[in-house]
């Protein structure tokens, strides 16, 4: 069993269903990529682990624990990070006022936690006093990241961290994100850039219209031919 | 020289420092406006009963101090009177979230629905106010009238013209001051503050990062109760306390807040000293300043106004629509209405 499960989801936003049995999972220290097509139902399967959508069937377990009726703040508190593909940042806010809300839950002292991402992203701690709207696309991804590493998550869920950055910013992201992982924190992602990602990746997920098509290792899937034809452009 | 002394004397008295007063009161008003906004994001309409409500039980208990013979010397009694008037207003501000907005905010109300809301808030507050207090003008100033007056300044300085400093205009500054500085400082520098920022510039993500809405939404209103009491009292020192002004004086606030930017704080405070700076400007009778600085030639027998102060409110209006159509985010950069 995973430490993070979503077992056997079915669900929807109240209309028809977008997820069906879907199953997706993630252990310490690792690394989970969900990949596939537009529409696939990718965000839609992360958002249901992390508690913002309403399942019908299926059950979220995290270390043995049963998450499935909590709300997503209350799955905060129990260690999960979320990093929205979107508005991520407080754009009126300094990058270190980002952090510091990123740890409001917290009531400990946590300059610590602030210097250690500092020494992940470095450039964050250069720029910390501007505001986060100021910041380049790839910057912002850091700081949004940041903000999630800031509860010391167990569990971090990236929705499309690279979109819209370039591909060198890309290349450094995943660097850093594999950082993150070996600090010994699951990583859950959704990703459109599914070679890069599957290379990084310890399990993949390719999903097609709510259901699971493929799941092996990041690897296994980068060699299957069936895969490469039909997600990876040959 | 002399006549330019004199005539910076004549705008000194009549245009700068009224300016500075009406403008403090103004940026009050507008920032508990803005914060409203940002926060609940919806325009306030009953900011203005907030502030003769809160003025109202700072006159009371202004006469209640009086009666037991409390004063404070050279300074209104209405300063120790605040308080109680904040106190009082706070908990007033609070029960009208509970009794009416927090409904709209479980259904997820449109913004349009919160303001039509507030419009019925006015009325009854209006009400209450008239109910408690009556329609009338009350006189609740005590304590020193003037710094120096005019003929202290006569004698100082010799000019023909002369400068007279009341003592409310001064405290109107100050006060402002402090305040405004305080509600800064918490929302710059205090963690409630800053997650009331962050609530503002991104509810979703705050909710995400364990901001409770309910508490960012209590802060709020107590911060606005505070502001609005200290405008309103502020107001009522300087001119004088009647309920319907307030309702009237929704207007420049609102176009402050709106000229400033709305949602930025700092906007609010620019917004109230431009507004408030260009009323009394364009009202200003610049006779005996054209008589002190120009040629001969160039004087004028009449007023010399280029509005007369009945389009005072004009006024604002002007400004509002051009700000609008020109750069809609206002002066500071807020959001768009």
């Amino acid at each position: 069993m995973s430490f993070l499960i979503g077992e056997n989801m079915t669900g929807g936003y109240g209309g028809a269903d977008i997820l069906t049995n879907c199953t997706i999972g993630v252990e310490k220290g690792e690394i989970a990529v969900i990949v596939g097509p537009n529409g696939a139902g990718k965000s839609t399967a992360m958002k249901a682990i992390f508690g913002m959508l309403n399942l019908r069937e299926g059950k979220i377990m995290m270390d043995g624990e049963d998450i499935g009726a909590l709300t997503p703040q209350a799955r905060v508190h129990k260690g999960m990070g979320f990093v929205p593909q979107t508005n991520n940042v407080f754009t009126s806010m300094t990058v270190e006022e980002n952090l510091e809300m990123g740890a409001y839950i917290r009531e400990d002292d946590i300059s610590s936690t602030i210097a250690q991402v500092y020494e992940l992203f470095p450039i964050l701690k250069e720029k910390r006093l501007q505001p986060a709207g100021e910041l380049s696309g790839g910057q912002r991804q850091q700081v949004a990241v940041g903000r999630a590493l800031m509860t010391q998550p167990k569990v971090l869920m990236l929705d499309e961290p690279t979109a819209g950055v370039s591909p060198i910013v890309m290349d450094e992201l995943f660097d850093r994100i594999i950082e993150v992982a070996r600090t010994g924190i699951a990583i859950l992602m959704v990703e459109q850039n599914a070679k890069q990602a599957l290379n990084i990746a310890d399990k993949g997920y390719v999903l097609v219209q709510g259901e699971n098509r493929f799941t092996d290792t990041g690897k296994a899937l980068m060699e299957n031919p069936e895969v490469r034809k039909s997600f990876l452009g040959g | 020289m002399e006549s330019y002394a004199n005539a910076f004397v004549v705008l000194l008295n009549f245009l700068i420092i009224p300016g500075l007063a009406y403008g403090s009161q103004l940026a009050l008003g507008a920032l508990g406006v803005t914060i409203i906004y940002s926060v609940l994001r919806f325009s306030n309409f009953a900011h203005g009963e907030a502030m003769s409500f809160g003025a109202m039980f700072t006159i009371l208990t202004t006469w209640l101090f009086q009666s037991w013979g409390w004063h404070l010397g050279p300074l209104p009694t209405a300063i120790i009177a605040l308080p109680v008037g904040c106190l009082v207003t706070v908990i007033f501000l609070l029960g009208t979230d509970k009794l009416v907005y927090q409904f709209y905010r479980k259904q997820k109300a449109a913004p349009v629905i919160y303001m039509i809301a507030s419009v019925g808030v006015v009325f009854v507050m209006n009400g209450i106010i008239r109910f408690i207090i009556g329609p009338r003008d009350q006189s609740f100033a005590d304590g020193a009238r003037f710094i120096f007056t005019a003929r202290d300044f006569k004698e100082w300085f010799g000019l023909s013209e002369s400068l007279a400093l009341r003592s409310t205009t001064v405290i109107t500054i100050v006060t402002a001051i402090i305040v405004v500085a305080i509600v800064f400082w918490f929302l710059n520098k205090t963690r409630t503050g800053k997650s009331m920022r962050a609530y503002s510039d991104n509810e979703d993500l705050a909710l995400l990062s364990g901001i409770d809405p309910d508490k960012v939404v209590r802060v709020a209103w107590i911060i606005t109760a505070i502001l609005a009491t200290v405008a309103g009292t502020l107001y009522g020192l300087d001119k004088s306390y009647k309920p319907f002004t307030y309702l009237q004086l929704l207007l420049p606030i609102f176009a402050a807040a709106i000229v400033g930017g709305v949602g930025n704080p700092v906007g609010a405070i620019v917004g109230g000293l431009v507004i408030a700076f260009s009323e009394i400007a364009v009202t200003f009778a610049y006779t005996k300043v054209i008589a002190y600085t120009l040629p001969e030639f160039m004087h004028v027998d009449g007023l010399a106004q280029l509005l007369s102060t009945d389009y005072k409110f004009a006024v604002s209006f002007v400004i509002l629509v051009v700000v609008l159509l020109i750069k809609p985010t206002g002066i500071m950069g807020g959001k768009t209405i």
